[in-house]
């Protein structure tokens, strides 16, 4: 197989070029389906029978929650890839990736915290989905302090690479948690076998939020890449006709 | 309307759900754009230094 072109996107001007132009056809989709995922679950879906209005805070729970864990999983896969073919791109993937993620785990508590109030009583328990969670913005942080701690940045890529990429253990436990163990915190909506336990009107804005935060994500990763880009490529040549423009 | 706002007696909790969804969302932007910005300015620094005259 040709991996010609691998090569070429992998090179620091190509993806520098090609995260740009990409940038705003993430952007603009992920701006739109949030408004109307949002419209939809504040304005025209029906109360919860059981959770009245306060149901409503799945709207950027749930988002957060799993942008949480898919940029974690996008992180150690990128960071993977920049340990084993020692490709200095993925890395630079991985370092955009932390602190968008560990934002999102932080969102993700604090909106999961407000929405136990009022129905468990508490802002937090230490039940396995809650503190798996916790767990994974420990690992963000170690993630990203690691990289900080350590001047030279081939070091710190393969340092926080390791961290990330041992961290992984910690994904399937979040998700299944609420199987394994006896938690508060309910189980699946949406991704447990046969078809999702949710009314159509509530689903498809939720539906439209998941993917409208994917795509942002993949907005704020690429504006991101191209400054971590920068950043690593010293005194290439390249960066001045770059930097003309 | 006010009973939108009202959110059938959560406002308490749905509406700082939203605001700190507002603020990350937002955040993850100016972050970004931020660090592309100073990327962008440190590049041109360099490159300038090693070439002499900008």
């Amino acid at each position: 197989m040709n991996w010609t072109w691998f090569h070429k996107l992998a090179s620091p001007p190509h993806a520098y070029r090609i995260a740009g132009s990409l940038t705003p056809w993430f952007g603009w989709p992920a701006f739109v389906l949030i408004a109307v995922g949002l419209f939809g679950g504040l304005v025209l879906a029906p109360a919860d029978y059981q959770q009245g209005d306060a149901f409503r805070i799945v709207y950027v729970h749930a988002p957060s929650a799993w942008l949480s864990m898919f940029v974690y999983g996008t992180m150690a896969a990128a960071a993977a890839i920049g340990l084993i073919w020692r490709i200095k791109l993925a890395h630079a993937v991985a370092a955009a990736s932390a602190p968008v993620g560990a934002s999102f785990t932080v969102l993700a508590l604090a909106t999961g915290s407000i929405w136990g109030k009022p129905m468990w009583g508490t802002w937090w328990v230490w039940d396995a989905r809650l503190t798996s969670e916790l767990l994974l913005l420990f690992l963000y942080a170690g993630v990203i302090a690691l990289r900080g701690s350590i001047d030279d940045r081939g070091r710190a890529d393969r340092a926080s690479a390791l961290l990330a990429i041992v961290g992984v253990v910690n994904l399937p436990i979040i998700h299944y948690s609420v199987n394994w163990w006896n938690t508060l915190h309910q189980a699946s909506t949406l991704t447990k076998l046969g078809k999702p336990s949710m009314a159509g009107g509530m689903l498809w804005p939720l539906l439209t939020m998941l993917l409208g935060f994917t795509l942002y994500f993949g907005a704020v990763l690429l504006v991101r890449l191209r400054g971590e880009i920068l950043l690593r490529e010293r005194d290439a040549s390249w960066l001045r006709t770059v930097l003309a423009r | 309307m006010s009973e939108f706002f009202h959110m059938g007696g959560y406002a308490a909790f749905v509406w700082p759900c939203m605001a700190l969804a507002v603020v990350v969302l937002g955040w993850n932007v100016l972050a970004a754009r931020r660090l592309h910005a100073l990327a962008r300015e440190r590049a041109l620094r360099r490159t300038a230094a090693g070439k002499g005259a900008p």
